[in-house]
């Protein structure tokens, strides 16, 4: 089975959001990045149907050079090969076409990708690329059994799980439930040194259409200070809520 | 030129978000001086859609009673090149996450999830939407001639302005679906977290999954949801269902009560977009208090008994 990990390259989640460039540009400097947080789970799930299965595990990265060490990272916990697309990354639906090009010559049984960046947001590259494809797709997957050729899923829904069967070659858009948070793996010294010695390709751009731009950026109105309660006078909570703030 | 507004149903009775993205579409098809027109799933209360602005709605009978992405997708795809709809609305559920993206590739539309306002300006199509998990907000131009505009959940409001609603039968023929449901799990008769009005959240600060019951008395006097931390999920206390935050379940409801929770920056990203936050902690330090609108500082095992006590009597005088 040959898995491909999307993999996204984010400011790490304690990061301090600012802009630069009149606010059209997120301020990237001085910033750490990481695997994103949803595609980790995945990958981590891949890495486990590998160690398990004797799964081969690729991941790819659609944007610049920037995200090379992320992508090492990722060989380091055990991918096999990374792909880099040389393009920066313009929104979801470039992102996605990218992907799905570079799916049409380079076939996989299972490709994961986090539910969501933690950066933008979008939640829409494994859904379009499955669109593209026609392949099924399993979102917000909380649990991946794969038996031959056939994939089971659960899914969460609101207010509960629904668990999807298909058939491969399939999409899923990964999560924490995936794979535990202290089943992530932290590279050690012989997976830095390995992941030196595998393949690293870089590929060119299909020249996806981004169909979305983001012309500025604003951060959250400042709050107002707490109003504190004292924990004697629970009335007045009630009060608050009722009559300021409107909510009970 | 119109808009198409996605309706979702359960047990064929329109969901709560219907009235919201509804009251979006009639907004938008305002703005773009246009027509604007619903599609829903075996529903048998379309016409209440008509309190909404609503004046026309499809309803589909010929798909999965289950809600099967591939089938309705398929389906609407289908519906938006009969009507010629170049806008088309969804929510912020699970199940709209779903859809949106394999709707976006087959009528190659911009989705755009999210969405806190009516447009900006209309050409080209500007909205704002959230990012970087509520800690700023995108103003996003859309291209094409095609876009799926996603409303984030209690950002926008449902605005009543009645019309006579014609609902009408159509039949298309989708292809068939790419997945077998194998079994759904689904809390029936409580509030689930993507949809209820209040959202009560416990932390650490509640020493044990034994000391839940207060969360979850504190919840049903509310009709509320209940939530949790992400160290409370990791520990086994809770399921990860609860878990919200940067990387659980985001949060946007309209009053967020979070016992026992210091604040990390990751929570509150995730809870940021509930409109108010009510923090009851021990330690005046709890960086939570920074983002909330009221606190409490003091013993969760005294002041939320203490809550309980005084809502019920609140309650109970209407």
């Amino acid at each position: 089975m040959n898995i491909l990990v999307c993999i996204s390259h984010v400011p790490d989640t304690t990061s301090k959001i600012n802009f630069v460039m009149d606010n059209t540009l997120f301020k990237s400097k001085g910033v750490q990045y990481i695997i994103n947080p949803n595609d980790e789970f995945g990958l981590t799930r891949a890495i486990w149907f590998k160690e398990k299965h004797g799964a081969t595990v690729h991941v790819i990265h659609v944007g610049t050079a920037a995200a090379d060490p992320t992508l090492r990272k990722c060989l380091a916990i055990g991918a096999d090969k990374a792909y880099r697309i040389d393009t920066p990354a313009h929104d979801g639906n470039h992102v996605a076409h990218e992907l799905a090009a570079f799916l049409k010559t380079n076939s996989h049984d299972l490709i994961i990708a986090g539910r969501e960046s933690i950066d933008y947001n979008g939640g829409m590259v494994p859904g379009i690329l499955a669109g593209i494809l026609n392949m099924p797709f399993i979102p917000n997957c909380v649990g991946l059994e794969i038996d031959g050729n056939t994939a089971t899923g659960e899914r969460e829904i609101d207010g509960g799980r629904e668990k999807l069967k298909g058939t491969l070659p399939m999409v899923i858009g990964g999560q924490k439930g995936l794979v535990e948070e202290s089943d992530l793996k932290i590279p050690n010294m012989r997976g830095i040194m390995q992941a030196r010695q595998k393949p690293f390709e870089v590929i060119p751009s299909s020249n996806a259409m981004a169909l979305t731009k983001e012309v500025s950026f604003e951060k959250p109105a400042p709050k107002a200070a707490v109003k504190l309660v004292p924990a004697d006078d629970i009335d007045q909570l009630i009060e608050l809520l009722h009559k300021e703030a409107n909510v009970i | 030129m119109s808009v198409l507004v996605i309706i979702e149903t359960e047990k064929n009775k329109l969901k709560r978000n219907a009235a919201e993205v509804a009251s979006y579409g009639v907004g938008l098809a305002a703005d773009l001086k246009t027509s604007c027109s619903a599609i829903a799933f075996h529903s048998d209360n379309a016409d209440s859609l008509g309190q909404f602005g609503i004046s026309k709605v499809a309803v589909v009978s010929n798909v999965p009673m289950h809600f099967d992405a591939n089938t309705y997708a398929d389906t609407i795809a289908q519906h938006v090149q009969q009507i010629k709809a170049t806008h088309l609305i969804v929510s912020s559920s699970a199940d709209a996450k779903f859809l949106a993206p394999l709707l976006a590739a087959k009528l190659n539309a911009a989705y755009v999830p999210n969405v806190v306002a009516l447009p900006s300006a209309t050409n080209p199509l500007t909205v704002k939407r959230t990012a970087f998990t509520n800690k700023a907000f995108a103003n996003t131009t859309i291209e094409g001639s095609c876009s799926i505009i996603g409303v984030g959940n209690n950002t926008f409001g449902a605005i009543e302005n009645p019309v006579s609603c014609d609902v009408q039968s159509v039949v298309y023929n989708p292809s068939t679906s790419l997945l077998e449901q194998v079994s759904i799990e689904k809390e029936t008769g409580k509030a689930t977290i993507a949809d209820a009005d209040v959202v009560v959240s416990g932390g650490r600060g509640l020493k044990g999954p034994e000391n839940w019951h207060l969360i979850e008395e504190l919840a049903e006097v509310l009709d509320a949801a209940t939530a949790c931390s992400k160290p409370v999920s990791d520990m086994g206390w809770r399921s990860h269902d609860e878990h919200v935050g940067q990387t659980g379940k985001p949060v946007s409801t309209n009053l967020y009560i979070a016992i026992g929770i210091s604040g990390a920056i990751q929570h509150l990203a995730g809870v940021n977009a509930s409109k108010v936050k009510v923090v009851i902690n021990s330690d005046p330090e709890a960086p939570f208090f920074k983002a909330a609108d009221y606190g409490v500082v003091g013993d969760a095992f005294e002041v939320v008994p203490e809550l309980i006590k005084k809502l019920k009597a609140f309650k109970a005088l209407g």
